[in-house]
């Protein structure tokens, strides 16, 4: 796959990251076509396949408000289940997009310029998948504005004391930054846009969505800043998320949650999942619209180191709660871990241990970070992992509870499942509306990274 | 004659200034600090991506936005922590698992995000108003060719308002500093 122009880039001391010989105007040029062209009638094919999957999330949900939460299979002593697995496996999904956008940006990795948007996209449609699943897992979904503090009828106010609480704040709050940190990316994009536009009525909604945008050297000075404050922001704040997510389980009582290694393991675990579904897509993606000057193999590669050390340091976690468990003393704690990797549920937890600690360590060797097939199977056996890690931890810590007389055991409902295949759907469906209107890569930021883009060398910063 | 003056430039739109367009990042440098030294104020670059060295080129400081940050930063922190205490200690105490009714502790995690929320939208906010933001009719739109300065060219327009403006002077003054092509601008 890798053609001569990408070996001789690989050979210089700093990779370059916009191959082809390319000028601003064919960069300008072939991010645009992209959603200029006429549609593809595949992608009127997927479109068609992708909204009816939609539709299947809409009918599971409906039916689910017209019958009530017990169509899941979730139960006692199993409360949480497929519901949470979901809402933790999407909000995950998303953290690798703001890792991109805005921890990448600021240590400087030029190289996030080609993926960044494509991967801050995906953090909003899973953070949109991911807020389906609480809201109607609370049962009566058309209270669920009683989450905020909003004055009403009773008097109350929503218990702040609870993680619970903490965790609407934290997703809402991540679901509006990460919005606006991508508006805010987009508006010089819109503009390229608005001014390759050819009918008025595209040319007024671009117009409208840029804002009037017109690159002038004065609005850059804030709009850089602004941009640099917005990545300072996203960086403590995703990390925050899912710190948050997993005190929803640390701080109860519950042996298999209640520990102290949850916040950084499932931060870990978050942008491992993150990076592979960027990965996934990502690839589909190069190969459909024939990226490979943009999403070069240095990028791949980049990715696939990432996924390497963060799918080591999540096999670590799972090995240091199987220390802790057994070097507390604490026989609850002891039989819940025994449990899961000997219980009933042996079958998930070997699933995870061989999607995420053994898959990854392929990336070891260069000729498997090169071969576009094992990384794409890789991704998706990591995102299959990933998703039994939340299964896991959640319905085996449950299942058996401190008396024997309250155990139990989860199989999921069609309704469980439906709702869940629905919800890649909707993913998908907001990926294909994105893809058909919007520049899939940053324009503006590639151009800033090319080497003709630098009025006096690369010295002074 | 003051009627005739007013239905002559119903006719005749007014002049906003000229457009001069540059092929690369370096030449727009080099011609913005001219366009500087010379004495003209009402002037303005437009470039499809940030160019490093421009502001100082420009006889711009720093941006302010950090600060109006800060304050909306502290905003979300008092937001956040009034909102604990006086609906959890004061307008509606509940007794829940023998937990105080406020504590620094327990309110962090929403103050923090509030802190981030208010932050990033007084960011997003106060980088448009600096900014003027949204403008959706400017002058410069009228003209064909500044669609390229969304794409790669890189132009400096100067306003006809400026005190040094004088439409044959300034086009040659842009003309002798290396533009590739220079085009009035008309409101």
């Amino acid at each position: 796959m890798s053609s001569v122009s990408e070996d001789a880039a690989n050979q210089l001391s700093r990779p370059q990251l916009v191959l082809g010989g390319q000028n601003f105007h064919t960069v300008t040029e072939a991010v645009s076509r992209i959603a200029e062209g006429k549609t593809p009638k595949a992608w009127y094919l997927a479109f068609a396949i992708t909204s009816s999957i939609t539709a299947i999330l809409g009918a599971m949900l409906a039916y689910l408000v017209a019958t009530g939460v017990g169509v899941w299979g979730n139960n006692q002593p199993i409360g949480w289940a497929w519901d949470i697995t979901n809402f933790v496996f999407w909000i995950g999904i998303g953290h690798a997009g703001t890792l991109i956008s805005a921890i990448l940006f600021l240590f400087r990795q030029k190289w996030r310029t080609s993926i960044n948007r494509f991967a801050e996209a995906m953090t909003l449609f899973a953070v949109a998948c991911a807020g389906i699943y609480p809201l109607f897992h609370v049962g009566r979904v058309w209270v669920a504005w009683w989450l905020f503090p909003l004055p009403y009828s009773q008097g109350m106010w929503p218990n702040f004391r609870s993680p619970l609480l903490w965790d609407v704040f934290a997703v809402s709050t991540y679901g509006t930054v990460s919005l606006l940190f991508w508006y805010v990316g987009l508006i010089p994009d819109i503009g390229t846009f608005r001014d390759r536009a050819k009918s008025k009525i595209k040319k007024m909604i671009y117009g409208a969505l840029s804002l009037g945008w017109r690159g002038s050297g004065r609005h850059w000075r804030h709009y850089e800043i602004a941009y640099m404050i917005l990545a300072g922001l996203s960086t403590p704040l995703v990390l925050s998320v899912h710190s948050v997510v997993s005190f929803d389980f640390a701080v109860s009582i519950i042996p298999g949650w209640h520990t102290t290694i949850f916040p950084p393991y499932f931060v870990a675990g978050a942008i491992f999942s993150g990076f592979a579904m960027v990965m996934t897509l990502m690839l589909i993606a190069r190969w459909i619209f024939k990226l490979e000057n943009f999403v070069t193999m240095v990028h791949l590669d980049n990715m696939c180191k990432i996924m390497l050390a963060t799918g080591t340091i999540v096999g670590y976690a799972y090995a240091t709660e199987f220390f802790i468990a057994w070097y507390s003393g604490n026989a609850y704690e002891k039989f819940t871990f025994l449990n899961r990797a000997f219980g009933p549920y042996a079958w998930a937890y070997w699933i995870m241990v061989s999607c995420n600690v053994i898959s990854p360590q392929l990336f070891w060797f260069k000729s498997l970070r090169s071969n576009l097939t094992v990384m794409f199977i890789v991704s998706i056996i990591i995102n299959i992992g990933m998703w039994f890690e939340r299964f896991v931890i959640i319905v085996t810590s449950l299942h058996r509870d401190f008396l024997p007389s309250s155990w139990g055991y989860f199989s999921p409902t069609f309704v469980d499942i439906l709702t869940f295949f629905g919800s890649f759907g909707l993913f998908l469906t907001l990926f294909l509306l994105f893809i058909r209107v919007l520049p899939i890569i940053a324009v503006s930021e590639v151009k800033g990274v090319m080497p003709q883009a630098h009025a006096h060398g690369d010295s002074h910063h | 004659m003051g009627e005739k003056t007013t239905v002559a430039k119903k006719e005749e739109k007014e002049l906003y200034g000229v457009l001069a367009h540059f092929d690369t990042p370096e030449a727009l440098l080099k011609a913005v600090r001219k366009v500087r030294e010379n004495g003209y104020t009402r002037f303005d670059t437009h470039t499809p991506f940030p160019i490093h060295g421009l502001d100082p080129a420009m006889g711009m400081s720093r941006s302010k936005l950090p600060y109006l940050v800060f304050c909306g930063g502290l905003g979300g922190v008092a937001t956040a922590l009034l909102l604990q205490w006086w609906t959890g200690a004061v307008d509606y105490p509940l007794f829940i698992g023998g937990k105080p009714f406020f504590a620094i502790e327990f309110a962090t995690p929403v103050t923090f995000e509030l802190m981030v929320l208010f932050s990033a939208f007084t960011t997003v906010f106060g980088m448009l108003i600096l900014n003027g933001l949204p403008c959706l009719y400017h002058p410069l739109f009228t003209v064909k060719s500044f669609e390229r300065a969304s794409d790669d060219s890189f132009c400096i327009s100067i306003e006809a308002k400026d005190d040094r403006f004088d439409k044959k002077r300034t086009v040659e003054f842009l003309q002798s500093l290396g533009s590739s092509g220079i085009e009035l601008v008309e409101d």
